[in-house]
């Protein structure tokens, strides 16, 4: 796999450019080198990173909260053990499962699907909420089924709110899962780590990490915006 | 169009857990086929509950509920509520379906063609008093009366042959109520269908009902007639009281003026007015203007004159 292969880059101070040799602020020239064996590799593993965390975190989350839906009681216990989750540092969360899991990938996703899972599960039990008394008296008095109410009126009421909860979930992922750093050198998080580690006076590498990190997260969250216009015109309407 | 059903209520009694008394008492009334029936009294009466139990939105404890001579309890719900339009005060639109997806809700349940939807939903528009365009809108996008046609259209959709309106007229303003009123009148003797209809306002009851049943609190029946009979006769101190002490005045609004003995015109004149001006309209206009009696004029021709002194032997 890719991220694997991520190596670490020391920047070379006696044959790099004038920029880089000079410690300039930020330098293009050392982003066009570096775009294909750093920050292009480093880019993908975090749209991976952040890919699977959300796939996978969303998948248990819509089974939770469906179960919720219908078993009301699994809510609190639930509800208690994602808000305990949530409390637990990012950082702390990682070393925890180091012991268990080792530094490795599944730790890094475990920990991000975790987060993932909290931000998810409320926001789609609260999604499937949405329906008024009257809508599912109407749609009960016209002599749906349960699961019609489920699939045609609870489900595609609910996407405003799970499309909400998908953004802030993406979002924190990818700045989560620059931590990831810590644990192995995958994602945009590898080069910030590895710089600072390095301790040296040169930014760029910093710097253009973390623009990306930002970059993907604008691109991530505009496109879920897009999303929920695609799936639930009437809500866009409705504000209007 | 299919045909109105005769609805049978036999004893029907029914009691929420944890509260002393029935909600409803031994109902027992019967609703001929195609007439529209009010259910009034004050909040507690159980007409809410009553209508409900019809399509077991709510489970009643003992007696029956007859449809055509079938017991409700011996269809599924699913199938029952398919084959009876409901209408509650909020409409309940389906936020996120245009007006057309909305009104060919139970036909897409019911299996039926895109193009007959399609069709059925054009005919309901128009029925009901909206656009053809209006189909593509979303519920967000309507005024409240809007909503509310677009909910009776939804509920005809399948061509019910009965109808539950549990006060749906109730959150309109007066104006447009009082439209919707009116057009309800209009549509029910157009689609002859059986009509349920629970209010909480003597005034609405009065004017849509061809029977209305008055329900006291714990559910009791206490008077179940015509409007023209129930005015006429209260069947005790409740029912008067809650049909209020000008009951002459209202049985005179029930009666227009093509409905009564007209006298020849006299010398003294008076306003010209239409045959279907009511009983009740014709005598506050000719208290108004000071007029012993109003000339009834249909198509330039004088039909005779109503007299206010004639006005009690209506009652």
């Amino acid at each position: 796999m890719s991220w694997i292969v991520g190596g670490t880059v020391i920047p070379n101070f006696g044959t790099g450019s004038k920029c880089v040799t000079g410690n300039h602020v930020f330098c293009w020239d050392w982003v066009r080198q570096h775009w294909g064996d750093t920050l292009g590799p480093a880019l993908v593993e975090h749209i991976e990173l952040t890919a699977i965390a959300v796939g996978i975190g969303f998948a248990l989350a819509f089974a939770l909260a469906l179960v919720t839906h219908r078993y009301g009681f699994v809510e609190q216990p639930v509800g208690a053990i994602s808000a305990l989750l949530y409390t637990i540092p990012s950082i702390a969360l990682f070393q925890v499962l180091v012991p268990f899991t080792g530094l490795s990938y599944t730790t890094i996703e475990i920990a991000l699907v975790a987060y993932t899972l909290v931000i998810l599960y409320p926001n789609i039990v609260n999604g499937l909420r949405s329906p008024t008394p009257d809508v599912l008296e109407a749609a009960r008095g016209m002599g749906l089924t349960q699961r019609q109410i489920l699939l045609r009126v609870e489900l595609p009421l609910a996407v405003p709110a799970i499309v909400s909860g998908l953004r802030i979930a993406v979002v924190s992922t990818i700045s989560i899962a620059t931590i990831a750093a810590l644990i192995g050198p995958y994602g945009l998080g590898s080069p910030i780590y590895v710089a600072l580690r390095e301790a040296t006076p040169f930014k760029t590498e910093i710097y253009s990490a973390g623009v990306l990190a930002v970059g993907l997260a604008l691109a991530c969250d505009a496109g879920l915006r897009l999303l929920r216009r695609v799936l639930a015109p009437w809500s866009a309407r409705r504000l209007a | 169009m299919s045909s109105a059903a005769r609805i049978e209520f036999d004893h029907v009694t029914k009691r929420y857990e944890g509260r002393g008394g029935d909600a409803v008492h031994e109902l027992t009334f019967e609703i001929p086929a195609g007439s529209l029936c009010v259910l009034v009294g004050p909040s507690g009466g159980g007409k809410s509950t009553t209508l409900k139990m019809v399509n077991r939105l709510i489970p009643f404890d003992s007696g029956d509920i007859r449809i055509d001579d079938r017991s409700v309890r011996d269809i599924s719900p699913v199938e029952l509520r398919r084959g009876i339009g409901y209408v509650i005060q909020n409409v309940g639109l389906f936020p996120h379906m245009t007006v057309g997806a909305n009104i060919g809700t139970v036909p897409r349940m019911l299996g039926w063609s895109r193009d007959r939807i399609k069709q059925r939903t054009l005919e309901l528009l128009e029925l009901v008093g909206l656009e053809a365009d209006d189909a593509r809108r979303y519920p967000a996008e309507l005024s409240g009366g809007q909503r509310q046609r677009v909910g009776l259209a939804r509920a005809l959709a399948a061509d019910p042959p009965l109808l539950l309106m549990d006060e749906p007229f109730g959150a309109l303003d007066p104006i447009t109520r009082t439209r919707l009123q009116t057009e309800l009148r209009r549509l029910h003797q157009e689609v002859a269908k059986t009509i349920i209809f629970v209010t909480h306002d003597v005034d609405e009851a009065i004017s849509m009902g061809d029977r209305i049943a008055i329900l006291q609190e714990g559910g009791v029946l206490v008077q179940y007639d015509t409007p023209d009979a129930i005015l006429e006769q209260p069947a005790n101190d409740f029912v008067a009281r809650f049909i209020g002490e000008d009951r002459a005045l209202r049985r005179l609004a029930l009666k227009t003026l093509r409905q009564v003995q007209l006298q020849p015109v006299t010398d003294e004149r008076g306003r010209h007015v239409s045959p279907e001006t009511t009983v009740r309209n014709a005598i506050s206009l000719m208290l108004e203007t000071g007029t012993p009696q109003v000339v009834v004029v249909e198509d330039g021709r004088e039909l005779g004159a109503f007299r206010l002194q004639d006005a009690g032997a209506l009652l």
